[in-house]
């Protein structure tokens, strides 16, 4: 029992120096405090995926009680402390990904054409915005094709990650 | 469309497929999004990432000045003692050869054939002279260093004419850019003439210092900026930065850069450019609201005081003044004041140099950064100026009645940021400052009573932006490896570091410890825990193998019988070395004897406390086999000693490694 805790507590020890890293990456004034906009990069940073209706309410646990722009330290490490002991937000499996696709690919051709994506991707779920529309087209465009062969798009994403 | 439509009639299973479809769907625009929101912000942070490591190497190399900095003034301040030794080597190292720098000598020697095809400036200069520069450069002609002389001399007269800081005022007719760092980014000063127009009566311009070091048009941005303020010496104000130094040029590449391109007449271009260096204006305020410099403040910053100074007095951040006490003085009189005064060119009497305090308000205005923290501390990254708080900028601005302070000197991802309750803004001109994709350039523009407005650019290679994955893959591969070459010029002090918490002797140390030394020998500040899949091995139980760190880099051995620690030793200080070697070279022949570079080499050795035979140095020059009729070529000295990344080798040839 005794080393269970140990090692609970060296885990909790350890998330606590990760996060602060992530954090101080951020942290442009060097005041404990990052702008509210990167808090969604900070989170996925450390290999978490929640989705923006999560973030927001995360956000919203993280934000002092009269909302002004900043996130302190203090009032993020311990939230984001049990996002990762809980391991929340689990980032999505590859083989998940790719049956998504294929979903939207129900001919099953094997790729996506550009009109489509953007359709999909602006009009449906948690729209993207235009920045996010188009990078993600940057990298994903055949431009031989001009469609998006989308089992060489993950297998190269994932490659990179790795 | 008229006839009923089997999908159409009966809502209960057709629109439920329809339903179950788009739910479908739904989900899976969901699962794509989610994940890709993911992957993009792991990309942005390993950017930022990327950027920090930049940075924080960036500023622990100006850190080392301090220490090259204390060398010299250990030589100046041991002169005497130090001549009785090694006489002729200091003399060499501060005294100046060429006494005479005027202005018809040398261009009279001066003759520019017929072959020349470069722009020929018509003197006195008029705007088309700007463009005739504008449209050379940008087929990469060269200026001819009879021109780029005459362009020296005159704006050093002109300038010399200028108060220590120029005010000037807009209207809403007349607003005023501010542009920051340019660091001979050439590039990006056309980008900025094109989208905001060329400088003019009716288009003023505020350049905010460091238009030169690092990038490879430093002397074209120099010219361009010099003749268009010669135009528009009343629109066009320059402020000098930390940057406009000889000595850091001398680091920083801009001495090398003029070497190059001038190989005949780029000494006495240098030797006039340290003088114009010391004449431009310490900042300018526009309108009585807006103090614009290149760093920033201290709590002690007088503005009076510097409107007063010989701002001309203050020629390097390597070279503050000796101190004057009673007895130094007395014993430098006893010694006869012959001997010190006589050739050294910096500071051999009293009136030459400014006073401590003088010194100090101008390293202020040059180096200093802004910060969150409230308070003024010294700025140890930087190693001179200080760190200012929030507060330090509110006391200053209201003592002088001012509103804003604009200033540079740090590389923003965005091109500017504000801070400081909006009360500092910083402008940084050159895009991709570290490495293709690593941060936008900006400007501003602004006149009295209306908010500041910002323009971003980023310059790019290719026609059409690569993917955001390829930039940064190239940013952070880029940064690692400057990083393993920073911990291989310090093996051997890591491993010490390294085996002292390894009481296990299992060559494994935890993510703490391992974190811990990295930054404690290292002195740089970056997410350690974050970086070391990029660095080491980690095994199953997350314990980090640290020798692993070391194993695909090392220092090319130029001879294979000289210890690791003496080329790690030069390869860690080629920089300073670089400098000094430099500076005894006063004929820029890129030679010196070897009796000075045995000698510089042993006081170097005795003022950095390092620990190395000088028997196995002398080993190392000779069997380099760099003596040339007694002289030795210091650059391809230097040059032998580089990192090795294993992979790189690999994908070059089959050759083995030593």
């Amino acid at each position: 029992m005794a080393d269970d805790r140990d090692r609970d507590e060296i885990a909790v020890a350890e998330f606590h120096k990760k996060i602060k890293e992530a954090f101080e990456v951020f942290d442009h004034e060097s005041n404990n405090t990052v702008d509210v906009r990167e808090v969604g990069t900070i989170i996925r940073s450390l290999g978490c995926c929640p989705s923006e209706g999560e973030l927001h309410d995360l956000i919203a646990e993280v934000e002092e009680e009269e909302p002004t722009g900043y996130i302190r330290f203090e009032k993020f490490l311990p939230v984001m402390t049990e996002v990762l002991l809980e391991r929340r937000y689990r980032p999505i499996p590859e083989d998940i990904l790719l049956r998504a696709f294929e979903v939207l690919d129900p001919a099953k051709r094997g790729f996506l054409s550009k009109d489509e994506l953007i359709k999909y991707m602006t009009e449906e779920g948690e729209p993207f915005s235009q920045e996010e529309m188009e990078e993600m087209l940057s990298a994903a465009i055949d431009p031989e094709s001009n469609s998006v062969l989308y089992k060489d798009y993950i297998t190269m994403m994932v490659i990179d990650e790795n | 469309m008229n006839s009923p439509n089997l999908e159409d009639m009966g809502c209960g299973t057709s629109s439920a497929t329809k339903d179950k479809k788009s739910e479908k769907a739904l989900k899976a625009a969901l699962v794509i999004q989610n994940w890709y929101r993911g992957y993009r912000a792991r990309l942005k942070t390993r950017q930022r990432y990327a950027l920090t490591i930049f940075q924080s190497i960036e500023y622990a190399d100006e850190q080392g000045q301090l220490q090259l900095s204390n060398f010299f003034s250990f030589m100046l301040e041991n002169y005497t003692h130090v001549q009785e030794k090694e006489p002729g080597l200091v003399t060499r190292l501060f005294g100046s050869s060429i006494q005479d720098k005027d202005r018809q000598d040398y261009l009279e020697l001066i003759e520019i054939p017929d072959s020349y095809c470069g722009p020929r400036l018509q003197f006195p200069l008029t705007f088309t002279d700007i463009d005739l520069l504008i449209e050379a450069f940008k087929q990469q002609q060269i200026l001819h260093a009879y021109y780029v002389l005459e362009v020296l001399f005159e704006t050093k007269k002109v300038l010399q004419q200028m108060p220590n800081f120029t005010h000037t005022n807009t209207s809403p007719s007349k607003e005023i850019t501010i542009c920051g760092d340019l660091h001979g980014k050439l590039d990006d000063l056309f980008l900025i003439f094109y989208k905001n127009g060329l400088p003019s009566v009716t288009n003023p311009y505020v350049f905010n210092g460091d238009f030169v070091d690092r990038g490879k048009n430093s002397m074209e941005i120099l010219m361009i900026l010099f003749v268009s303020f010669l135009v528009y010496p009343n629109d066009l104000h320059l402020n000098r930065g930390n940057h406009e130094d000889f000595m850091m040029n001398m680091r920083y590449g801009f001495t090398k850069e003029i070497l190059h391109k001038y190989k005949l007449h780029g000494k006495k271009i240098l030797q006039i450019l340290e003088e114009v260096y010391t004449w431009l204006p310490i900042g300018t305020i526009i309108d009585n609201e807006v103090l614009v410099i290149h760093g920033g403040i201290s709590e002690s910053t007088d503005l009076n005081l510097l409107h007063r100074i010989e701002r001309n007095k203050m020629r390097s951040v390597l070279m503050p003044p000796i101190p004057m006490d009673g007895d130094r003085a007395e014993k430098k009189n006893k010694l006869g004041t012959t001997t010190v005064a006589q050739g050294i060119r910096t500071s051999g009497s009293f009136s030459e140099q400014l006073t401590k305090q003088e010194w100090e308000q101008v390293i202020d205005i040059l180096w200093s950064d802004p910060r969150g923290k409230r308070g003024c501390y010294p700025n140890t990254n930087r190693g001179g100026g200080c760190y200012f708080g929030p507060d330090i900028t509110s006391k200053i601005l209201n003592k002088y009645q001012l509103k804003i302070l604009v200033r540079s000197h740090e590389c923003k991802p965005e091109g500017y940021e504000i801070c400081h309750d909006g009360k500092v803004i910083t402008v940084f001109s050159a895009s991709n400052y570290y490495e293709e994709g690593s941060n936008r350039g900006a400007y501003i523009r602004m006149s009295s009573g209306t908010t500041p407005r910002f323009f971003q650019y980023q310059i790019t290679k290719a026609t059409c932006l690569r993917p955001l994955y390829q930039r940064v893959n190239a940013i952070e591969s880029s940064a690692i490896r400057m990083l393993k070459e920073r911990m291989i010029s310090r093996k051997t002090d890591l491993i010490r570091a390294f085996q002292l918490q390894d009481r296990n002797k299992s060559g494994k140390l935890s993510m703490g410890q391992w974190a811990f030394s990295m930054e404690n020998v290292l002195g740089l500040n970056l997410p350690w825990r974050s970086l070391s899949s990029h660095l080491v091995t980690t095994d199953k139980d997350g314990n980090i193998d640290y020798m692993s760190g070391f194993q695909d880099v090392h220092i090319q051995k130029p001879v294979k019988e000289v210890q690791s620690t003496l080329i790690e030793t030069v390869y860690r200080y080629r920089s300073d070395l670089q400098i000094i070697f430099n500076i005894i070279d006063s004929d820029h022949s890129g030679l010196i004897s070897m009796e000075e570079f045995r000698s510089m080499w042993k006081l170097f050795k005795s003022h950095y406390s390092v620990h190395i035979d000088d028997s196995q140095f002398d080993e190392l020059a000779e069997r380099m086999d760099l003596n040339k009729d007694g002289s030795i070529d210091f650059n391809e000295f230097l040059k032998a000693f580089y990192v090795v990344h294993k992979f790189d080798q690999l994908t070059k040839s089959d050759t083995k490694l030593a």
